[in-house]
């Protein structure tokens, strides 16, 4: 007796939600970054265990975050107003405590917002292969502790993960092949890696679904 | 501590700099371009700073933060701020500026590419009253940006405007005495020369967005750009107008394959008669087969498409018992059914006939003989449980017993629903006949079995084949796949039962064909019922290229099973060449259920006062095409609204009114300007991404193409105003005049492509506009051409609004109505989608469900529970209470039967 497709059960139902709300984030893509910055940067607020939450805007043709500050001049750009509230959360250790860790941070931060965000296609595979190679001796991207590199980094991947699954999922449906961006994404950090991550930055639960579901 | 630069590389140029201003002490080590430096990154980058712990800076503002870091001077808000501009918004357009300086000598455009960001710059200097960017010192933004900028800004021909705010700022920080000797040791006084090899090695990457150009499954997402070209080819094609040599075809019956023309075999999955399809059947199979069937049609094809109902198998018998009819009966009433269901839906079959004919029988017989005397049958002997009462074999799910596994004394024939472990109906203990109550007995039955594993390379070759030069869906090739890797097992192929095609072999008189090997004969046998020349069809692959429309669950039946049975009957039959598969369509957060009451089915549809149109629409709309989707009444609402009312009606509908109401129903004089070019060829693209989808039968796809051209369409009203210029002068009038002309042909075209989606609509909108029978089809021709099919001069009919609003209530009211509440978890029964081999042994259990009930009832229990427990500790009279008592149970009893359970006291009390 062939039984095919288990394929109703109410996780699966569940992930399809999921899957479908995220599918439309991404038919929107141009809209889907621009709430997506300024959620991470909600979901940062939330993380960071600030009280007041803050009001963000947009500006320009890319839509920039912009916090306006009642202390002074506004503040432009995803990782201007990240390391701002990081500040005044009082976590400074989360920029790196010496002056090389923080020069890491910084780049990887940088390298967020100028290769990872808006990448091609092709260039996503090669970032996500850089990276993985980057990892290979380390916990974190720093080295041994957490910063505000890894929640970022983090973000803007989780976003590419559930485009690629996604895309794939209707390409491959079921199976996978042997090298796709999305296998090289899941091998790129250790399975610990993601696991503190997405313990840490609120937002797991569909990633953690994504992942259980391309790992098993 | 060692700094790794290039000559050349433009992002040296602030490192340097910095390391001059800071004096950090730092080894230099200048390397080719080539050279990779870091380890971890595939494509050299420079400069590079190894820090004394071994780990490198890549990033040439990092490496500077951290050298100004290093000297004491840490990273503020501002300075933050100034370096992450000038990585995402400076460096792109300095990169491209550069690029066109230096390697194209294009000063002018590269200033044009500079102005935002300069302007931006400008604006903040003016804002500021510090001599720097952001204080009265210098700090690491402003030799960041003074360095970014230097090349060009000292480049004697670029010209960056006014900005003199900007001028001053960059003269302060090229005076620095640091930022001197970096300029003067890096660019050698060769200015933007000596940046070109550099410029040559690092290509401007267009920003290509990750998902658009080749996400195949978002094509409403991919705005597409045109070439002057492709702008006037457009124009000229839509200029020329409808060739008289364009005809349309009648169909005549029967439609037989043609010499030199394409002719197309479609096949719809073929319905299970006993149950009534509900709406994820009717997209899974007849739906979609009739899309591409009207489409085919309007390309011209020779096309014919056959369905009907499946007739044979233990699941009509049993419903017959259940209803008190024989079989035939129940075929009968459950046919006509289907085929007025389908009616509705406007399901244009050539012809829907049913399994249970003599054409049925001859050619099943035929094809089992071919594959005994070829060798292709096995024979085996199966033990199963018989009924002596009832005088027959028990299907798995018509026996009860004790579980092998744990005891569980209520497991069935084929699964212990506790352990959850298979089982084999004969190690039942204590097997009970489901119907009759009386234990059944063990029989030998002799089967035939189909060899498949002796047809498994001819298939593998067959497959190979079909599935590259064919459009197979992939779920249909992964599936398909699967079952080969698991390796092929002979399957038996006869039964002992009563309603079936009698196996016609001596040795098995008393039994029939299984379903699964006698249902997709049924292609072949409702077509020689349409025409005795049915084997021009089945057996001619050389011309006949065949589609088989199902859901996923029914693919190996027709991609492996199926062409077993037909190549090792070795009669040059026709082999399907496109296998579509969908996905499953739930029903809002649960599933399809019959017994549950949950969900639309195809009779229902209609008594809901939606047009068969807007349903059509909505189901094609998501219709599962590569993933499973979920029907939503208040997505359909939503949908209905916005896409079908005040996107595709609207544009239609105000097209046709200006022609009526500004040009008295006359199309007006058309003289296209740029504008009218440039949406007739948008239009045209969408048209040729239209016919190029549906060739690849993405029917869900090509859908939204016609929402793009309306879409268009009512952008270019909306920009040209007709209903204001009319008013105006002569050239206003005439523009107005050329507005609504284009529009009221792109409505034509749309009426076209919305043929196979929406047949009536197509329809009533072609009348109203009085267009051309043949303008469907010469728009559809090949690649496909917007044409001007209503010239100036052309009497339109009478204009009037094509879709209605779903208001909310009654939205929700057909919610209510059709269920939908139910907890998932309590999802039980049965999906209608199941291959009819599966579905026709399982009873349909839970007939009498009916939650709602079951709800009221669960709180008229608990009610009297009460009153009957106060009454006891009133002390009530006994006889009052026992009333009460006897209320109580005979509630009880309806609730259970409410929740489909059986009310008779189970096991052990019987007899």
């Amino acid at each position: 007796m062939v039984v095919l497709s288990v394929h109703h059960d109410v996780r699966e139902a569940r992930l399809e939600d999921i899957h479908q709300s995220a599918r439309a984030l991404c038919v929107r893509l141009v809209s889907g970054v621009i709430k997506m910055a300024l959620r991470e940067l909600s979901s940062l607020e939330r993380f960071l265990g600030l009280k007041k939450p803050n009001k963000y805007s947009t500006q320009g043709g890319k839509k920039v975050p912009v916090l306006q500050n009642n202390n002074g001049p506004a503040l432009i750009g995803l990782v201007t107003i990240a390391s701002h509230l990081v500040h005044e959360a009082k976590r400074p250790e989360l920029l790196g405590d010496s002056a090389e860790q923080r020069a890491v941070v910084q780049q990887w931060l940088e390298h967020r917002v100028t290769r990872l965000d808006n990448c091609s296609k092709e260039e996503v595979k090669v970032i996500l292969k850089d990276l993985n190679q980057y990892l290979e001796d380390k916990v974190y991207l720093a080295g041994n502790v957490f910063t505000l590199a890894d929640i970022l980094m983090y973000y803007g991947i989780h976003h590419i993960v559930v485009e690629l699954a996604i895309q794939e999922k209707e390409r491959y449906l079921n199976s996978i092949p042997k090298w796709s961006p999305l296998k090289a994404l899941i091998t790129a950090f250790s399975a610990l890696v993601w696991a503190v991550l997405w313990g840490l930055t609120g937002c797991h639960v569909l990633a953690l679904g994504q992942w259980a579901d391309y790992q098993l | 501590m060692k700094l790794y630069i290039a000559d050349g590389n433009p992002h040296c140029i602030k490192v340097l700099a910095v390391l001059e201003l800071t004096g950090v002490k730092c080894e230099i080590e200048t390397v080719s371009h080539e050279e990779k430096v870091v380890p971890h990154l595939s494509h050299p980058v420079l400069p590079i700073l190894l820090l004394p712990n071994g780990q490198h800076l890549f990033s040439p503002n990092s490496i500077c933060q951290y050298l100004f870091d290093k000297s004491g001077q840490k990273a503020t808000d501002a300075t933050n701020q100034w370096l992450e501009w000038e990585a995402t918004h400076l460096q792109p357009a300095l990169l491209q500026s550069l690029h066109m300086v230096a390697l194209q000598g294009k000063r002018v455009e590269a200033a044009a590419v500079m102005r935002e960001p300069l302007n931006w710059l400008e604006q903040n200097l003016n804002k500021k009253n510090t001599q720097f960017l952001t204080a009265e010192a210098v700090s690491v933004a402003d030799v960041v940006l003074w360095a970014a900028l230097y090349p060009l800004m000292s480049d004697s021909g670029f010209d960056a405007g006014e900005l003199r705010s900007v001028r001053s700022w960059f003269e302060c920080v090229n005076d620095l005495a640091a930022c001197q000797t970096a300029a003067q040791k890096f660019l050698q006084g060769k200015g933007v020369e000596a940046l070109k090899t550099f410029l040559q090695k690092h290509p401007v990457t267009h920003a290509q967005r990750r998902d658009s150009p080749t996400n195949d499954t978002e094509v409403e997402d991919a705005e597409h750009v045109m070439t002057e070209q492709e702008i006037e080819e457009a124009a000229q094609v839509w200029s020329e107008g409808l060739k008289s040599s364009s005809a349309v075809t009648e169909k005549k019956h029967p439609i037989l394959p043609q010499e030199g023309k394409k002719n197309v075999l479609l096949t719809s999955a073929l319905p299970y008669v006993n149950n009534v399809p509900h709406l994820g059947n009717i997209i899974g199979c007849v739906l979609s087969a009739d899309v591409f069937g009207r489409y085919g049609r309007l390309r011209g094809w020779n096309l014919l498409f056959v369905c009907g109902t499946d007739e044979y198998g233990t699941a009509t018998e049993n419903k017959a018992r259940e209803e008190g009819l024989t079989p035939q009966e129940i075929c009968d009433k459950y046919h006509a059914i289907h085929a007025a269901i389908y009616q509705w839906f406007q399901i244009d079959f050539d012809f829907f006939g049913r399994t249970t004919t003599e054409r049925q029988t001859e050619i099943a017989q035929d094809i089992f003989w071919r594959l005994h005397e070829r060798g292709f049958l096995l024979e085996d002997t199966v033990e199963q449980l018989r009924c002596e009462s009832c005088q027959r074999f028990l299907a798995d799910r018509f026996v009860e017993g004790e579980c092998p596994h744990c005891r569980y004394p209520e497991a069935r024939g084929d699964q212990c629903d506790k352990c959850g472990r298979l089982i084999n109906a004969v190690e039942l203990r204590n097997p009970q006949c489901k119907v009759c109550k009386q234990t059944p007995v063990i029989r030998s039955s002799k089967h035939l079995f189909l060899n498949l594993p002796k047809l498994e390379d001819e298939l593998e070759q067959w497959l190979n084949k079909s599935t590259n030069a064919g459009d197979w869906t992939a779920n249909a090739k992964h599936i398909t796949r699967s079952w080969l890797r698991d390796g092929l097992k002979p399957r038996c192929i006869t039964r002992d039962l009563k309603w079936g095609t009698p196996v016609p072999h001596e040795d098995y008189k008393e039994k029939v064909f299984y379903v699964w090997f006698d249902a997709p004969i049924g292609y072949l046998s409702i077509t020689a019922n349409y025409t005795d020349q049915w084997e021009k069809w089945w057996k001619n692959p050389q011309q006949v290229e065949l589609y088989n429309f199902m859901a996923k669950d029914n693919v190996p039946f027709h991609s492996v099973v199926f062409p077993c049975s037909l190549l090792g009957a070795q009669d040059n039959y026709t082999l399907v060449n496109h296998l579509i598969a969908t996905e499953y369509l739930n029903y809002e957060d649960t599933k399809f259920s019959k017994s549950r009451g949950v969900g639309v089915f195809g009779d229902m549809a209609k008594d809901t006062g939606i047009p068969s149109d807007v349903w059509r629409f909505y189901l094609l709309y998501m219709r599962p095409e590569g993933q499973d989707s979920a029907f939503s009444w208040s997505d359909m609402a939503l949908k209905n609204n916005s896409e079908l009312l005040n996107n595709l009606g609207n544009f239609i509908n105000r097209a046709g009114m200006f022609v009526s109401k500004f040009f008295d129903g006359c199309v007006p004089e058309m003289l296209l300007n740029e504008d009218d070019k440039r949406l007739i060829a948008q239009v045209c693209w969408e048209l040729k991404q239209y016919i190029q989808l549906l060739d690849k039968v993405r029917i869900r796809d090509a859908l939204k193409c016609i929402l793009n051209i309306s879409r268009h369409g009512n952008q270019y009203i909306q920009v040209n105003e007709p209903w204001k210029k009319i008013k105006g002068g002569d050239g206003d009038r005439q523009r107005a005049g050329t507005v609504t002309g284009v529009s009221v042909n792109v409505a034509c075209l749309l009426s076209a492509v919305l043929e196979p989606y929406m047949p009536t609509v197509s329809h009533t909108i072609r009348e109203q506009l009085q267009a051309p029978h043949i303008c469907a089809s010469a728009m559809l021709q090949d690649a496909g051409a917007f044409i001007c099919t209503l010239p100036a001069g052309h009497r339109i009919g009478t204009v009037s609004p094509l879709f209605q609003k779903l208001e909310n209530e009654q939205i929700e009211a057909l919610r209510k109505r059709f269920g939908g509440q139910q907890t998932p978890s309590s999802s039980s029964a049965a999906v209608e989608t199941k291959p009819s081999a599966v579905a026709a042994q399982e009873a349909s259990q839970n007939v009498n469900a009916d939650p709602e009930r079951a709800k009221q009832l669960t709180a008229l229990v608990a009610e009297q529970g009460n009153k009957v427990r106060g009454l006891k500790t009133q002390k009530a009279e006994k006889s009052v209470i026992d009333e009460e008592v006897k209320k109580l149970l005979d509630l009880k009893k309806q609730l259970s039967l409410a929740e489909g359970k059986n009310p008779e006291p189970q096991k052990g009390k019987k007899k």
